[in-house]
């Protein structure tokens, strides 16, 4: 009987060797006379784990990792018995202590197996939408309290609302895929492991405010998740759940895959449209919405991947069963990323409301060095740092705001007790110098101007005079700049400034 | 092929659909390796652009170039959970094992070194990118193995 082993294809599995793996667990098999399927399955999250095979046996799954090229020979031979057997993936406490709604499907088979994603609940909340008005499916949305994924946290049901009423010829739906913030690989695990999860949100999402064509905008340091959504947007299509008359209704969606060319200020959603539109990636004033006049000057509903992806999930469980998880106005689940230095990294998928420190401990693990954990900066390099005075605080959009941090797109950096938080402030400012569409003066010439006053400090020339500067470039940077780039970066300068002050001299 | 022509097939592709400039100079990296400025202006006139247009566009971008590059691309991350794990000791160190700063090309013609920020590995940091194959925990004695693997194939 010929045994079913998954090794993972994602990006981070295949940079810790698993291409390597699966090729020696094919010859090795082959040596010893045993015949296995291997399917190139997506990843469940679990990177400290990574490359992490699994081996089906009289139908039930057991997994191992991380398995090197040198393992592949006894693994194969003593399975259960081996060393790195970790018993069934769901038994970890790492995954059962989570609550997997938008990553329920990752990491269990080939991404790109339609089958395989239909016999998982796939294209049901299609299936619903299908038959509903588009008023329904918007208020479905609604009722669910999803809240947009990719940092702004803005409510889905009411951007979508202003889409459908504003009468237009043409509207659009955009997937902000431009997943920049240092910290976060959400996005890119969700495209890489179940990509038709998006397709279907987006096509809800079209059905839902009448729009027929499609765009999702992929930063181009994700050559992986290009190849894959390539891949599984013209099966959906072949498939009829793209294209004219999807599931041989009247309804059409065309969707295209577009690459950013490696503009963080892209994931900014102004700056995307123009992208789209073949321009500089320059940031739009607003009003008007692009709810209003976006793409090509129509409405245009732009998402995130997570956000659209969750679209799947309330319409198929509906949006009670959605509501029913999280805290307060933050419902559904959260995807964290842990990230940095940390012993367990991985993707994490709880309900709003967790505790920051509960999460990098328990989940987590501590640091990856073993030294004591000093700063985590959650939200992407936008977001603040914390000190270890603030990790009780619940994860949730509000309990963040509470204390001038934010939640962002879920990313969370740990640092060990070795980083130089002026390092890190200085940092913030040069990203920001490298990364600013130049559109406004503050966000262009104030963090040019940051980086200059924070190299004084370091030198320590004239230190409480420049720090007073610092302050109060930070405060022309956060009231005067267009969008969150220039309006955020004060954030981990002044976390850093507050709470690790004895870094700045 | 001469490059001309090379140009025109890529502007055939992407001149009809909306917004298409940035495909289409995609398609052309991808083809030659960087944009030529000769080619600006036939891009322009296709595109209906005025050439400061398409050249603001291709400056804008981090990704496209206006030279060739080397036979290899190698990216360092830059961005904070590769830093945590000590990517700025990586940088200085790719940077002198190479003999070249960012944006620059070694001697031999087969390294150019480029910053990046975050390739969505960050649970396996530092992260480094060679051509469309992205490495996990790199120190620099696997940069050092990683480098020595692409001068040997340039060769």
């Amino acid at each position: 009987m010929s045994l079913r082993v998954f090794v993972p294809g994602d990006t981070t599995a295949v940079a810790l060797g698993a291409d390597k793996v699966a090729q020696a667990l094919e010859q090795e098999a082959a040596a010893k006379g045993l015949e296995i399927e291997l399917v190139r399955n997506g990843s469940r999250g679990a990177f400290w784990l990574e490359p992490m095979v699994e081996i089906e046996e009289q139908g039930e799954r057991f997994a191992y990792g991380p398995v090197t090229v040198a393992d592949v020979a006894s693994l194969l031979d003593k399975r259960q018995q081996h060393p790195l057997s970790l018993g069934a993936a769901e038994t970890l406490p790492w995954f059962s202590n989570q609550t997997r709604m938008t990553f329920a499907r990752a990491g269990l088979g080939d991404p790109l197996c339609l089958d395989h994603y239909l016999s998982l609940h796939g294209f049901d909340g299609l299936d619903r939408a299908l038959h509903l008005p588009p008023e329904d499916i918007v208020d479905e949305i609604t009722r669910s309290g999803l809240r947009g994924r990719g940092g702004a946290a803005f409510p889905t049901g009411i951007k979508w609302k202003t889409v459908l009423e504003t009468p237009a010829q043409q509207k659009y739906i955009v997937c902000n895929a431009d997943e920049g913030d240092s910290g976060t690989f959400a996005d890119r695990l969700l495209m890489e492991s179940d990509p038709y999860q998006l397709i279907e949100g987006m096509t809800i999402a079209a059905l839902a405010v009448g729009a027929t064509e499609g765009y999702i905008y992929l930063r181009s340091e994700y050559p992986k998740a290009w190849d894959v959504l390539h891949k599984a947007i013209a099966k959906a299509e072949a498939a009829g759940y793209l294209g004219e008359g999807i599931c041989d209704t009247d309804k059409s969606f065309h969707l295209h895959l577009r690459m950013g060319a490696g503009a963080y200020i892209c994931g900014e959603e102004t700056s995307l449209l123009e992208s789209l539109e073949g321009r500089r990636g320059m940031v739009r004033v607003k009003p008007p919405l692009p709810a209003i006049e976006g793409l090509f000057g129509k409405p245009t509903v732009v998402n995130n991947v997570l956000t659209l992806a969750a679209v799947s999930t309330v319409m198929a469980e509906g949006a009670e069963t959605y509501a029913s998880q999280g805290s307060g106005r933050s419902l559904g689940t959260l995807t964290v990323q842990l990230a940095g230095n940390i012993a367990r990294g991985g993707l994490v998928e709880v309900p709003y409301g967790l505790p920051l420190r509960q999460l990098v401990e328990e989940f987590g693990g501590g640091t990856h060095s073993g030294r004591p954990v000093r700063a985590i900066q959650v939200g992407g390099p936008l977001g603040a740092y914390l000190p270890e005075a603030q990790w009780d605080t619940a994860l949730d959009y509000e309990a963040f705001g509470a204390i001038s941090a934010m939640l962002g797109h879920g990313g969370v950096v740990v640092f060990d007790d070795t980083v130089d938080m002026a390092q890190q402030a200085r940092f913030a400012m040069e990203f920001c110098a490298v990364e600013s569409c130049g559109k406004c003066t503050p966000c262009r010439i104030g963090s040019v101007r940051g980086v200059e006053v924070i190299d004084k400090i370091i030198a320590r020339e004239s230190t409480e005079q420049q720090i007073t500067l610092l302050r109060e470039l930070g405060d022309t940077m956060e009231q005067g700049s267009l969008c969150a780039m220039g309006g955020l970066t004060p954030n981990p300068v002044r976390s850093a400034l507050d709470h690790f002050s004895e870094d700045f001299g | 092929m001469p490059y001309r022509q090379l140009v025109d097939d890529c502007i055939e592709r992407f001149r009809a659909e909306p917004g298409g400039l940035l495909p289409l100079l995609h398609a052309v990296q991808e083809i030659l390796g960087y944009i030529p400025e000769t080619a600006v202006p036939t891009i322009a006139q296709a595109m209906n652009l005025s050439r400061a247009e398409v050249h603001g566009v291709i400056s804008f971008y981090h990704d496209f170039r206006t030279r060739p590059g080397g036979h290899h691309t190698v990216q360092i991350c830059r961005a904070e959970a590769c830093q945590a794990m000590g990517s700025r000791a990586l940088e200085a160190h790719a940077k002198q094992a190479l003999e070249i700063d960012y944006g620059e090309t070694t001697q031999d013609g087969a390294i150019t070194l480029e910053p990046v920020y975050c390739l969505g590995n960050c649970a396996c940091s530092p992260s480094v990118r060679i051509d469309d194959d992205v490495h996990a925990r790199v120190d620099a004695a696997t940069l050092d193995a990683l480098l020595a693997d692409l001068r040997e194939i340039s060769q």
